[in-house]
């Protein structure tokens, strides 16, 4: 199977995010990481591919930076990348990305798609369904888990009270959840070598994609926060401060 | 002119629906897409909630219907040319949406918390857990997509007739269509629901083990509360996902929310930051739980915990 993963590179989340306030843009730093959430798609994409003898590559939209996010994913054992780097991309819309992203991969016809169900920092959460209209095939979103089988992909699809159990034939689209399957840990050697990996880097201009934005920020302002409330050390008499609470609630 | 995208679940309509329509009809916008097999006592429910005319897609045995459904809405569209149609912020919708999204090759604004129809649409959304609130205007033609978060206006009833049913033909999607439902499990679940309890008790990763999450479920038996969990304990395998209270799982609007173990992790406030009362018990002085919390207790859930149940329980 030709796999692809859609992969993002994010700010770290372990530092405070901040907006660009002339353009309301998410400032990107040059460090960036691999979002935690495409690791799983990552780790999918290599299990369908050591089963099928396969290929994965990866795809992602954004600045470069110095590629460590990508690294990230090719030391897990990704084969190549195509990267979508431009300018004019700055602050585009879900739409436009999946415009980019649906197609740089057209052209390599992948049997499976992999993304995430949505990002750690635009958590737009819809990329993936748009990515599979452009492409024109159907998707099976929210896995909790995968099986292949010849050429019919088979997932647990994650519902409100449980899951359904859904398939389709390739080519296709599958969006994963956290937790469908343990993203593995790259290898010494594994770094070693996603340094030689191919990593192929376009404008928007190659896919012929021009950027158009029809949605303007026209605020932002700090939430109402809450009034301050009190914290105590508990001495052992924690519980009691609790049940007057609950007491002032009148749930008890 | 705008219309609300409504997706049956369990043979109903989703509430999350019912409570964008408590808010548009007040608009004047009463048409409803309903998404599902469909039945007189559905439609019941979307006329008492405010619906006056309902376009019904119902997906063929077996498919999962949404890239039908997105080629039929996109008929519509083309007919009716509403202004802006209006999604909750779930999976289903999600998948329509997104697809509807491309065939319009029109934007869309997700995780949005308020909407304004009046004029030129407006969406107002969180960001960074909640700390910041953004006003984003639609431009160019519509209609404009707006995905919605769940709670974020309560479904009232307005005690509306039966509304005008319209059933609309399911166009054959092709390859893209081929998804195919081959079965369904829902998981059993004990006690109130997460989305209506009048108090939770929410436990995480402090509470150290799966056994650790029977101090939760203890807890919550004599506050008659639900139980909640962070996306890490279910990660872990603790609890099932249908317990996980936050950005990807449920947002709840309890009277008491009692946050046990838990850091406070921006994709959980979102979830839950507008109870009516927080109370949190974390053994780090520092954790982000504490900031929404009307009441913080330093200290550890294995300390704190076992003397809160024995005192309630011998009330
Ligand atoms: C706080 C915030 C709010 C935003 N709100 C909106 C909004 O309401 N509407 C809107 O149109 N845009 C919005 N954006 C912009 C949006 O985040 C970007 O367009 C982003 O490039 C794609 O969307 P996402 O990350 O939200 O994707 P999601 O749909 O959440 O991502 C799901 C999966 O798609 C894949 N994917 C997404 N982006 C990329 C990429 N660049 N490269 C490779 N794979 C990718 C990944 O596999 C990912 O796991 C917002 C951005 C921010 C920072
Ligand atoms: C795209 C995305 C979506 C997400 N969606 C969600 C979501 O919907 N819901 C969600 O919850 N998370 C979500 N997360 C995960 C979130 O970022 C956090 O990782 C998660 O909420 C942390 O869970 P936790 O609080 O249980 O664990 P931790 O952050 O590890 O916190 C454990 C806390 O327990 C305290 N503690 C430890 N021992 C004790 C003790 N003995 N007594 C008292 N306190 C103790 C610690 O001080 C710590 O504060 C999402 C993440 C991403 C990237």
């Amino acid at each position: 199977m030709k796999i692809a993963v859609c992969v993002k590179q994010i700010p770290d989340p372990a530092s405070p995010y901040q907006l660009d306030p002339a353009t309301y843009n998410l400032v990107r730093p040059t460090e960036q990481v691999l979002d935690d959430t495409d690791r799983y798609g990552v780790e999918v994409g290599l299990q369908i591919a050591g089963e099928t003898e396969g290929t994965v590559t990866l795809v992602s939209m954004g600045p470069s930076g110095n590629l460590n996010g990508i690294r990230q994913a090719l030391a897990m054992g990704a084969d190549g990348a195509i990267l979508i780097d431009d300018e004019a991309l700055k602050g585009s819309d879900s739409l436009t990305t999946a415009k980019i992203l649906a197609a740089a991969m057209a052209p390599e016809s992948f049997d499976i798609v992999i993304a995430g169900t949505e990002s750690t920092d635009g958590y737009s959460g819809v990329v993936p369904q748009q990515i599979a209209e452009l492409l024109g095939v159907p998707a099976l979103t929210y896995a909790k888990k995968i099986d292949v089988e010849g050429s019919t992909v088979r997932i647990n699809r994650q519902t409100a009270t449980g899951y359904d159990t859904i398939e389709a034939p390739t080519p296709v689209l599958v969006s994963v959840t956290a937790g469908v399957v343990e993203p593995r840990y790259p290898t010494f050697k594994g770094i070693m070598d996603a340094k030689k990996k191919p990593v192929e880097t376009k404008t928007a201009a190659d896919l012929g994609i021009t950027v158009t934005v029809n949605q303007r920020i026209a605020l932002v302002v700090p939430a109402p926060s809450r009034s301050g409330g009190q914290v105590v050390i508990d001495d052992g008499t924690g519980h009691e401060k609790i049940i007057a609470m609950l007491e002032q609630a009148k749930v008890i | 002119m705008a219309w609300i995208f409504i997706e049956e679940v369990s043979g109903a309509p989703a509430v999350v629906g019912l409570e964008i329509l408590s808010k548009t009809r007040t608009e004047g916008a009463t048409t409803v897409l309903y998404f599902g097999k469909g039945s007189d006592a559905a439609f019941a429910t979307l006329g008492e909630f405010g619906a006056t005319d309902v376009f019904h897609l119902v997906p063929s045995d077996g498919s999962t219907g949404t890239a039908a459904a997105a080629a039929a809405i996109s008929d519509l569209v083309a007919q009716h040319q509403p202004d802006a149609i209006l999604f909750g912020q779930t999976y289903t919708d999600r998948d329509v949406a997104g697809r509807l999204s491309t065939r319009l090759d029109r934007t869309m604004i997700s995780n949005g918390i308020d909407v304004s129809l009046d004029g030129s649409v407006g969406v107002t959304t969180e960001i960074f857990g909640g700390s910041q609130l953004v006003t984003t205007m639609f431009e160019g033609p519509g209609p404009h997509l707006v995905l919605i978060r769940p709670k974020s206006f309560p479904a009232e009833s307005a005690g509306g007739g039966a509304p005008t049913v319209t059933t609309v033909p399911m166009p054959d999607a092709g390859h893209a269509g081929s998804a195919r439902v081959t079965g369904s499990f829902v998981e059993k679940t004990e006690g109130p629901k997460l989305e209506e309890a009048a108090v939770i008790v929410a436990g995480g990763r402090g509470l150290g083990s799966v056994e650790g999450f029977e101090l939760v479920e203890r807890l919550a038996a004599p506050l008659k509360a639900a139980t909640g969990a962070t996306r890490a304990i279910v990660d872990a395998g603790w609890v099932p996902y249908s317990k996980q209270v936050g950005q990807t799982g449920k947002t709840v609007k309890p009277d008491v929310y009692i946050a046990c173990g838990l850091s406070g992790a921006m994709q959980h406030l979102v979830g839950m930051k507008d109870s009516k009362m927080i109370i949190a018990i974390n053994k780090d002085e520092e954790a982000p739980i504490f900031a929404v919390a009307d009441l913080g207790i330093v200290g550890d859930v294995h300390q704190v915990l076992p003397k809160l149940i024995e005192a309630l329980e011998n009330r």
